[in-house]
C-alpha cells in the first residue's frame, strides 16, 4: 500500500469512528477530500519541479503517534533549547505533548496546546474565527495536515499584550518507530498591538526516517509584531515540509527567519497575505548545505492593499552534492498602489556538483509600485581568499569567514541576541570551523 | 633572510617573472621600482604565496627554508606580510574581527593560546593611535567603501598589529595624501628594527625620502635590470625608465 492509500484508510478508520463528534470533524473531512483528489504533488507540477517526494511516498510511515509517548531527559536534549535564556516551551516527543519538558502559560496570554484549543469549549470562539482560515484549502499537503490536525502549539496573545519571554516550539523524534510521519498544526494569534517571538525547531534524535508535514497559521492584527524563527538543523534522515500561512492586518510587522542547515529534504512554503495597509512583511533565510541535502524555499507575498512593504533576503551556500531551490512569488493586486516589494536571493556554490535553481515570479497589476528583485549565483572570491590567507588565516577558516560574511546581514535582524549567538555557532559548526564569529 | 634565485613565474602559461635574483637581509630596506606591468605586484604575490601564479623555475627561501610547498597562511605565520596594492573589500567582516582572527590564527599556528581580549584591545588602541586611525573606522567592514588612502593606512595598521619579519609594501604610497604619507612612513619606520626587513614597491622617489632604502632595484619585463643605492631612485625620477629598457634589450 502506498502512503496515500495508507493515509486515506487511516483517516477513515479514525475520523469516522472515534472522532466523529470532534468540533473540527467537518473541516478535516473536507480537507481529506481535497487530499484524496490531489494526492502528493509530483514533479510534473511547476511548483514541485525540483523537489521530489517520490521516495518518501514509498516509506511505510507510522501515521498515528503511540499514545503512551516517550520520555526524554532534559539534560539529553538541553542543547536543542535556547537554554541560555528563559523561554516558554511547547515540546512534543514523537508527536505527543511532553508536559515534563514544556512550560506553558495562561497568565494573560495563552501559550498551550492545539489539542485543548480544538476541543475545549472556551476556545471555540477563537477556533471558529481563525482555525484553517488562512491555510490553503487547495494545496494538497496542507489539506493532508488539516485532515490529521490534532496537536501542535496554540498561542493567543490578546490586545496590547506581550509574553514575558520568547516561545520555543520543539518537536523531538526519538526513533521509536522505524519511520514516523508527524503532522503538527500550529495556530498563532497576535491581537491588536500584541507582540511575540517564536522559535520553532524539529529535531530527530536518531537516524530513523522522519517526515514532518507541518502547518502553521499566524494572524497578526493591527499593529501586531511577530518574530518567527525557524531552525532547520535536523538529522540526516529527517525531512520537513513546512507550510506557513500568515495573515496580516494594518501596520502589523511580521518577520520570518529560516535557518536551513540540516535535514535530508526540506520544503518551505511560506505565504504572506497582506490584508491591510502599511504592513511590513519580512522573510529572511540562510541556507548552508552539504552532502546530498535538499532545500526548497517557496515564498509568496500577496500585496492585497495599498501602501505595504515586503522584504525578502535569502542567502544560500551549497557544497558537495546538495541542491537548492528558491522560488519567490510576489503578487501585487491592482488596488495595491504604493507597494514596495524587494526580493534578493544570493547563492554561492562551493562544489561543482552542487546546484541551485532560483526564480523570481512577479505578478504586478498595480502601476505605482516599487519592486526590485535580484538573484546571483557565484563562487567564493579567490582574491578575497588570498587576502585573508596572506594574513595568516588558514584556507578552511578563510573560506568559512567569507561564507559567514556573505550570510551575515541576514542575522542582523535577529532580535534575540542569544539566538543570534546560537545561529552563529551553528553556522561555524556547519562550515566545519571553530571561529568565534562575533561580528 | 629572503633569498630569491632565478625565479620564473607564470600565470595561464604566460611567463611574467623571468629569472629574478634578490637577496634581502635582516635590517635592510629594499626598494623595487619599474614601469607598469613589469611584474612588481606579481613578484610580491609570489613571495606571499598566491597559488594562481605557478613557479616554473628557481626558488624563494626564507631563512634558508625553501617556500615552494609552504601555503600563503604558513608564510604569514613565518612572518611574511604583503601590503596589497589593491586591498580587497570584504563586506560583513569588521576590521577588528579580521585582525583578531588573523592574530589568533597565527598564535594558534605557533602553539599559543588566543591573545587575551584586554591585551588585544590595548594593542589595537596603541597601533591605531600610531597610525592616527579613528576607532570608529575599526568597526567598519574591511575595506568596504574605504577611500584609496584609508585602505592603504588600514594595510599598514594590519602590518603594525602583525609585526612581520618581512614586509612587502606594494605601492602603499599611491592614494595617500601628503600628511597620510608622512604618518604611514613614520609608522613603518617605527616598526623597523635590525631583525626585520622591508621591501618597498613604489613609482615615486617621495616615499623613499621617508623610508630610506639601502638598495634600489629596477624591475623591467620580469627581470631586475639594474640595482643600486638610494641615488638610483633619484636618477630614475629624473630620467624615467627608457634608458634602462634599452639596456635590458642589449643584455
Ligand atoms: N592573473 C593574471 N592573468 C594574466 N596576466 C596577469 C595576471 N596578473 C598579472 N598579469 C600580467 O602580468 C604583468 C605584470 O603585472 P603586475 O601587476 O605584476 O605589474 P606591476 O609591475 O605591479 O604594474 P603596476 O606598476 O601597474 O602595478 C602584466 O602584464 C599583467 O597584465
Ligand atoms: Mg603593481
Amino acid at each position: 500500500m502506498d502512503l496515500k492509500d495508507k493515509l486515506i484508510s487511516s483517516f477513515m478508520a479514525f475520523e469516522n469512528n472515534v472522532d466523529i463528534e470532534h468540533p473540527v470533524h467537518d473541516v478535516r473531512t473536507e480537507a481529506m477530500k481535497n487530499f484524496e483528489l490531489k494526492g502528493f504533488p509530483s514533479k510534473k507540477e511547476e511548483a514541485w519541479k525540483y523537489t521530489s517526494l517520490k521516495s518518501l511516498q514509498k516509506t511505510d510511515f507510522s501515521i498515528f503517534p503511540k499514545e503512551e509517548g516517550n520520555t526524554l531527559e532534559y539534560k539529553d536534549v538541553k542543547r536543542y533549547f535556547l537554554h541560555e535564556i528563559d523561554t516558554y516551551k511547547i515540546v512534543f516527543i514523537d508527536g505527543i505533548y511532553s508536559s515534563y519538558l514544556s512550560e506553558t502559560t495562561h497568565d494573560g496570554v495563552d501559550i498551550c496546546l492545539m489539542s485543548s484549543a480544538l476541543t475545549k469549549p472556551m476556545y471555540k470562539p477563537v477556533i471558529d474565527v481563525y482555525f484553517n482560515k488562512v491555510a490553503s484549502k487547495d494545496e494538497s499537503l496542507t489539506s493532508l495536515n488539516t485532515a490529521f490536525s490534532r496537536e501542535g502549539a496554540y498561542i493567543y496573545i490578546p490586545k496590547n499584550k506581550m509574553p514575558k519571554k520568547p516561545i520555543e516550539i520543539i518537536h523531538f523524534a526519538t526513533g521509536n518507530e522505524a519511520s514516523l510521519l508527524l503532522q503538527p498544526r500550529n495556530l498563532i494569534i497576535a491581537e491588536e498591538n500584541a507582540e511575540l517571538q517564536v522559535i520553532e525547531r524539529h529535531q530527530s534524535l536518531t537516524s530513523n526516517e522522519v517526515l514532518t508535514n507541518s502547518v502553521t497559521e499566524i494572524f497578526a492584527a493591527d499593529s501586531a509584531i511577530v518574530d518567527y524563527y525557524k531552525i532547520q538543523n535536523d538529522a540526516e534522515n529527517a525531512s520537513l515540509i513546512d507550510n506557513t500561512y500568515i495573515d496580516q492586518k494594518n501596520k502589523s510587522v511580521v518577520k520570518v527567519h529560516t535557518f536551513s542547515f540540516g535535514g535530508k529534504l526540506t520544503r518551505n512554503n511560506l505565504n504572506f497575505y497582506q490584508n491591510g495597509q502599511y504592513i511590513d512583511s519580512t522573510m529572511k533565510g540562510v541556507t548552508i548545505l552539504g552532502d546530498k541535502q535538499h532545500v526548497d524555499h517557496h515564498t509568496l507575498v500577496h500585496h492585497i492593499e495599498p501602501n505595504c512593504e515586503s522584504h525578502q533576503d535569502y542567502k544560500g551556500i551549497y557544497g558537495e552534492n546538495s541542491t537548492g531551490v528558491f522560488n519567490g512569488k510576489i503578487i501585487v493586486d491592482k488596488i495595491a498602489q504604493k507597494t514596495n516589494a524587494f526580493q534578493q536571493n544570493n547563492n554561492i556554490l562551493i562544489s561543482d556538483k552542487a546546484t541551485i535553481n532560483t526564480k523570481p515570479q512577479l505578478e504586478i497589476f498595480a502601476d505605482d509600485v516599487k519592486c526590485s528583485h535580484g538573484c546571483t549565483i557565484g563562487q567564493l572570491d579567490e582574491d578575497a581568499l588570498f587576502y585573508l590567507r596572506s594574513r595568516g588565516i588558514p584556507k578552511k577558516e578563510a573560506r568559512a569567514l567569507l561564507m559567514y560574511a556573505f550570510a551575515n546581514n541576514v542575522l542582523e535582524s535577529v532580535r534575540i541576541p542569544e539566538l543570534k549567538a546560537r545561529i552563529n555557532k551553528l553556522i561555524a559548526k556547519k562550515l566545519g570551523v571553530n571561529l568565534g564569529f562575533d561580528l | 633572510m629572503l633569498k630569491i634565485e632565478n625565479l620564473h613565474a607564470s600565470v595561464e602559461d604566460k611567463e611574467i617573472l623571468k629569472g629574478i635574483n634578490l637577496e634581502v637581509n635582516a635590517g635592510e630596506v629594499h626598494a623595487i621600482m619599474g614601469p607598469n606591468g613589469s611584474g612588481k605586484s606579481t613578484l610580491s604575490a609570489v613571495i606571499a604565496g598566491k597559488e594562481e601564479f605557478e613557479v616554473t623555475e628557481g626558488s624563494i627561501k626564507l631563512d634558508g627554508e625553501d617556500l615552494e610547498d609552504v601555503s600563503a597562511e604558513e608564510r604569514a605565520h613565518k612572518g611574511i606580510f604583503l601590503s596589497f596594492q589593491y586591498p580587497v573589500e570584504i563586506p560583513g567582516v569588521s576590521v577588528t574581527n579580521f585582525i583578531k582572527t588573523a592574530i589568533n590564527e597565527s598564535r594558534k599556528a605557533r602553539g599559543l593560546e588566543d591573545m587575551p581580549a584586554n591585551k588585544m584591545l590595548k594593542l589595537i588602541r596603541e597601533k591605531s593611535e600610531l597610525l592616527d586611525i579613528d576607532r570608529k573606522f575599526l568597526s567598519r567592514s574591511l575595506n568596504e567603501g574605504f577611500s584609496g588612502g584609508e585602505k592603504k593606512r588600514n594595510e599598514i595598521f594590519q602590518m603594525a598589529m602583525l609585526e612581520p619579519k618581512l614586509a612587502i609594501l606594494d605601492e602603499t604610497d599611491s592614494g595617500l595624501d601628503i600628511d597620510a604619507l608622512r604618518i604611514v612612513a613614520n609608522g613603518v619606520n617605527k616598526l623597523k628594527s635590525k631583525d626585520n626587513a622591508v621591501i618597498v614597491i613604489t613609482h615615486y622617489q617621495r616615499l623613499l625620502e621617508y623610508i630610506v632604502p639601502d638598495f634600489v632595484h629596477v624591475l623591467h619585463n620580469g627581470k631586475i635590470v639594474k640595482s643600486g643605492g638610494k641615488e638610483l631612485a633619484i636618477e630614475l625620477e629624473e630620467k624615467g625608465y627608457d634608458w634602462l629598457k634599452n639596456e635590458a634589450v642589449v643584455e
